[in-house]
């Protein structure tokens, strides 16, 4: 149905979105920074990938362990560190993603820098897509209960939160664990899509650019982050000239949303079609109204 | 009668500094019992080390006939005391409906199996929970404003929002601190009649910090004066207004507002 190329990059899309809405339950909705997730994805695909092709386990229950590895790595880092006030908690992710980067560096099993290769080609489009499909469903669930909820809490005020009866420490500690089982999960998708490893590809930017994902989309919105991820993975694509000023483009998108929108594209709303519809019947009024000459800019100028 | 709450000669050091000296009090049930003194006398401290964002560094907090000294903030909202803050803090960029959605984490007895096969009592939790949250928004006025962002309420349904987030929790005991703060004479009129009626119909106790003396001699029971920490006198609103030693607090204080 597509090419090989276009089959590439929607796979890659959806692994990428994986990793990102992990990110955006932890950072969008519970305004917890981590920059160590690329170590979580670095450890599902290191654990998938080694137990596929070194010991010849089937890919599903390789992806399971791979998450579960990542979620224990989380568990330990969390139950350390999340006690510490939001900054110090960032440099600690910070710390232990590189950790574990220099670790898959030195240790014999994973090939070191040299790599891991022998990974067999087991993600393919229908399995990638499925993957997004549940992950998309576990994730809205979860923050539409009453777990979402009580992370919106803390990210809305930490201390009301406590005096609501919100055992802060177990949420966050369930909003880190779980963004860092989905970055393992992205991790053994990518792992047997590439079919090869090296511990380079998860550094601190990669980290970053997941951060940097959901900023853009919009902190608090699940459609936000998933769009984001679209516009972050194709982008570079469509303009291939362009790619090597990847990360200087999303520093400098992150630096204009942060300064003009500081809630992302989409902003603390989720997409929904109904209301897309609303809006669009609507712009024709807005339009005339804004030629009328009620722009906000009169508004503003008004305040003043 | 046994107290809801008693605290029995709390100390709490800030540094060289002693926020509150030995400080002890008993609160019965039903009334609504009054701290007032002159600024940074020490009452917003007193919350703090009653809440548990704070842990005395003598002396033992007994709520309920349990001791909670040292508990965590959310251990002792979920044995119930409910508090409201000096300077508002409620969950500012979601709905007002939500502020009080979010406070009834504790009714929501389900487990993230049920959340994810939507069980029937997940449903049945989550309905209630909803239901729960209107009808205290209706109790305290607020449920023609459900969809609006509760930053954007007018000050005086702010403070009405935060009291009813911390309704939600069925607390024993709510902590008021300064409600009618930035209240002109009509407001604080108001507000006294609004805490006796919810008061009346949620059936809780109140201790409040007020520098309002309208507002104070309207509502409270009973009055404890603090000074530097420590009680200076205490007594029905009445008696402590005549007391010299208050006088002297609020004289002295230069301006006691
Ligand atoms: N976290 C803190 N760290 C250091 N000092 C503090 C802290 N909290 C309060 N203090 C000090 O403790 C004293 C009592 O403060 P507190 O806020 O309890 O006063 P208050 O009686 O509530 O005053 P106000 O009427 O102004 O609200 C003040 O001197 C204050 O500066
Ligand atoms: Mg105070």
């Amino acid at each position: 149905m597509f090419s090989d190329y276009t089959q590439g990059i929607m796979i890659i899309a959806c692994i990428n979105m994986i990793a990102v809405l992990g990110i955006s339950v932890l950072t969008g909705f519970t305004r917890l920074f981590s920059f160590g997730n690329a170590g979580f994805m670095s450890i599902g695909a290191y654990t998938s990938a080694l137990l596929t092709a070194k010991m010849g386990m089937p890919f599903i229950p390789a992806i399971l362990v791979g998450i579960l590895f990542a979620g224990i790595a989380a568990y330990l880092l969390g139950s350390l560190t999340l006690k510490l006030k939001g900054d110090y908690f960032l440099i600690t992710t910070l710390g232990f993603g590189e950790m574990v980067r220099v670790l898959f560096n030195y240790i014999p099993i994973t090939g070191g820098a040299r790599g891991l290769s022998g990974i067999p080609k087991y993600t393919t489009l229908p399995i990638a897509v499925i993957c997004l499909v549940l992950a998309v469903i576990i994730a809205w669930t979860l923050i539409h209960s009453k777990y979402g909820r009580n992370f919106t809490a803390i990210r809305e005020q930490e201390i009301a939160a406590e005096s609501v009866g919100i055992d802060i420490t177990r949420s966050k500690k369930m909003a880190f664990v779980f963004s860092a089982m989905f970055a393992g999960w992205a991790g053994a998708l990518y792992a047997h899509n590439l079919m090869f490893l090296s511990p380079m590809m998860f550094n601190l930017a990669k980290s970053a650019e997941l951060t940097i994902t959901v900023v853009i989309g919009g902190l608090g919105s699940l459609t936000g982050s998933i769009f984001g991820s679209l516009v972050v993975t194709l982008l570079p694509e469509i303009f291939r000239s362009l790619a090597n000023y990847r990360m200087f483009l999303y520093g400098l998108a992150v630096v204009l949303i942060i300064i003009l929108r500081p809630a992302g594209l989409f902003g603390y709303r989720e997409f929904s079609i109904r209301k897309s519809i609303a809006f669009v019947k609507a712009a024709p009024g807005t339009i005339t109204a804004l030629l009328k000459g009620k722009s906000s800019k009169d508004k503003m100028e008004a305040r003043k | 009668m046994t107290p809801v709450l008693e605290i029995k000669n709390v100390t709490k050091n800030f540094g060289g500094v002693r926020a509150i000296d030995d400080f002890s009090v008993k609160i019965e049930p039903g009334k609504i019992h009054g701290l007032i003194g002159p600024n940074g006398a020490g009452k917003t401290t007193i919350f703090n080390n009653i809440t548990g964002i704070l842990t005395p560094c003598n002396g033992t907090i007994i709520f309920d006939e349990k001791e909670i000294t040292g508990k965590k903030p959310h251990e002792i909202a979920q044995y119930g005391i409910g508090r409201t803050f000096q300077n508002i803090r409620l969950f500012s960029n979601l709905s007002v409906l939500q502020n009080v959605i979010l406070a009834c984490s504790m009714d929501a007895q389900y487990n993230l199996i049920d959340a994810f096969i939507r069980s029937p009592r997940y449903r049945r939790m989550e309905k209630q929970i909803s239901e729960k949250a209107m009808s205290l928004l209706e109790s305290v006025g607020l449920d023609g404003n459900c969809d609006e962002i509760a930053s954007k309420l007018p000050y005086g349904h702010q403070r009405k929002l935060e009291i009813a987030r911390a309704i939600a929790l069925n607390p024993k005991l709510i902590l008021l601190d300064e409600p009618a703060a930035g209240m002109n004479a009509d407001e604080s009129a108001e507000l006294v009649g609004f805490i006796l009626e919810i008061k009346e119909r949620h059936e809780f106790t109140v201790l409040m910090i007020e520098h309002h003396m309208d507002v104070v001699t309207n509502l409270c029971d009973y009055v404890t004066v603090l000074n530097f920490g420590k009680t200076i006198a205490s007594g029905t609103p009445a008696e402590v207004k005549k007391n010299e030693h208050v006088i002297e607090a609020y004289l002295g204080g230069a301006e006691g507002c």
